[in-house]
């Protein structure tokens, strides 16, 4: 079976814009696979170039080296049959809910009616239903989230790229949208790549859970398979034996290196 | 007493009438001859002279509106020239704006120019476009289209300067192509920098209409007022102003309609309603 996306010997190094000398190398000797179907999380330390590596995987970036494969095709530019929940506030703010969830039918020539109505459907399915009229500044954080989720799944991605999509939401707010992406991604059973500094949501979401070193030049130093049983409930789980287990055994790993990301920080300070 | 008087929300339009009323009291009894001994001037008569009287410019406004009914085609034709100046130089304000901004070899080599013709003072344009587009309208159009121009032309390069990167990224991955980048994304936000600015811009198409008037044309209210003032009728010219400022102020009204129309979607502060 082809993975759905892979990442080989890929290593990004950005030049300073204003001293061209000055090179920083995020993430070198990376390999990452993600298989049709399987929900992959990043951990690292701040700084460690999760985000790169997820802007590689859309397209949105070209790797220095190395190669990005999606179903078995080398990619070349964006990335198709991915869908991008980015970190940062990405609705259009000129654009109602429902609007914002169609854009992207309408972007590849659904006819306006269909999309609203798809739109509409995804709305409903992420708790907000008749809200679609709302702009986004009428919005609370968890709601635009929601809204971001349906954006992104209407499209019926294969691969769906996470970038810490929940970590600006409270934690209450956070597990029922963990819980609602767990159910959908059931439902689908598309392939994730979840980044995220938070342990606990790795290990309470994923099938995989990979471990980067603190940056600069960041790789993966580890992988470990999550052998629970699904499906989960993201708050039951983590009193779970196992789920102590695995994650005292991910922290040993990642300690050493969110420590090393501190030290590094504290030196540039 | 005071308390009932007092400057407080419900009746602000009282104070504000008020002291308008108060001005044109104030003008009245320093202008009209012999209402008190002359302070400034040698005679009666010389403060009417140089600052009009407010019942004679008040029968000018009557007479131009209701006894003689002629200012209509004058209001018409300045009212014209400010919706085409507008017209023309906001749309070609947007699409230079658009087209610099996603261009970046051309605004690179086109920049020194544009910076030199921000900084001239383009009023003085208008004898050079009397010259090309004769007295009629095309004259006052080409000066108010110079003017607003500039404003929204700035205005729009910033805005699709300042497209948020997420924003636009979020669009890409979604699959808008480039066309429907610039339809969906850049000039949304773009459009709320030109509305930003729209306050100066339809301002600034009515001061090249009156101004482009003024220098030399044969219909307009700066067309009056030029009349006017080249036989010393200063009722006239005040008339004329008065005119001017209450059109200036409806079409500000109108703006601020179009805009909180068109602009629903962009935040405000304090939505609360107290109960």
């Amino acid at each position: 079976m082809t993975a759905a996306l892979t990442l080989q010997d890929v290593a990004c190094t950005f030049i300073s814009k204003d001293q061209p000398g000055q090179r920083y190398t995020a993430v070198r000797e990376v390999n990452l696979t993600v298989a049709a179907g399987e929900f992959v999380s990043v951990v690292g330390p701040t700084g460690c170039g999760k985000s790169t590596l997820l802007n590689v995987g859309a397209g949105l970036l070209l790797p220095s080296t190395g190669s990005v494969t999606v179903f078995g095709q080398p990619l070349v530019g964006i990335n198709q049959r991915a869908g991008y929940m980015f970190q940062a506030d990405s609705l259009m703010p000129w654009r109602t809910a429902l609007a914002n969830v169609s854009a992207g039918l309408q972007f590849h020539g659904v006819a306006e009616r269909e999309a609203a109505g798809q739109a509409d459907d995804w709305l409903r399915r992420v708790g907000l239903g008749g809200f679609g009229d709302r702009y986004p500044h009428q919005m609370s954080g968890g709601m635009r989230k929601r809204v971001s989720l349906a954006q992104t799944l209407v499209l019926d991605p294969d691969i769906i790229l996470m970038d810490e999509p929940f970590s600006a939401l409270d934690i209450q707010t956070r597990q029922l949208m963990e819980n609602e992406l767990l159910e959908i991604w059931q439902a689908k059973k598309k392939a994730v790549l979840f980044i995220t500094h938070d342990l606990d949501e790795a290990i309470a979401m994923s099938d995989r859970v990979v471990v980067m070193s603190a940056g600069p030049g960041s790789r993966p130093i580890g992988d470990f398979p999550i052998d629970i049983e699904r499906p989960r409930d993201v708050a039951e789980i983590k009193t779970s034996p196992r789920f102590l287990q695995l994650h005292r055994a991910i922290w040993e790993v990642l300690r050493e290196e969110v420590l090393k990301g501190y030290q590094q920080q504290l030196k540039a300070a | 007493m005071w308390n009932f008087i007092k400057p407080r929300g419900g009746n602000l339009w009282l104070w504000q009438v008020g002291l308008l009323l108060a001005l044109f009291a104030f003008w009245h009894v320093m202008t009209v001859p012999g209402l008190i001994p002359p302070m400034m001037f040698d005679n009666d008569s010389q403060a009417a002279f140089f600052f009009g009287e407010p019942l004679k410019v008040a029968e000018r406004i009557w007479a131009w509106f209701v006894a003689d009914a002629d200012i209509y085609q004058h209001l018409g034709v300045t009212l014209a020239e400010t919706m085409m100046a507008f017209a023309v130089g906001a749309g070609l304000g947007l699409g230079g704006g658009l087209w610099l901004a996603l261009a970046p070899m051309a605004s690179a080599i086109l920049e020194p120019y544009i910076k030199a013709m921000n900084a001239m003072p383009r009023i003085i344009l208008a004898p050079i476009f009397s010259v090309w587009f004769g007295l009629g309208m095309g004259s006052k159009v080409a000066l108010g289209v110079t003017l607003v121009f500039f404003i929204v032309f700035f205005n729009v390069y910033q805005g699709v300067k300042e497209v948020s990167p997420v924003v636009l990224a979020n669009a890409r991955m979604l699959g808008a192509d480039r066309r429907q980048l610039l339809r969906h994304v850049y000039l949304p936000s773009a459009t709320s920098w030109v509305f930003s600015s729209l306050h100066t811009s339809v301002g600034l198409a009515f001061v090249g209409a009156v101004v482009g008037e003024y220098l030399g044309s044969s219909q307009g209210v700066g067309y009056l007022i030029l009349q006017a003032e080249g036989s010393f009728d200063i009722n006239t010219v005040m008339a004329g102003i008065v005119v001017l400022t209450a059109f200036a102020l409806v079409l500000d009204s109108l703006v601020g309609k179009a805009e909180k129309h068109l602009m629903k979607w962009q935040p405000k502060s304090g939505e609360t309603e107290k109960l």
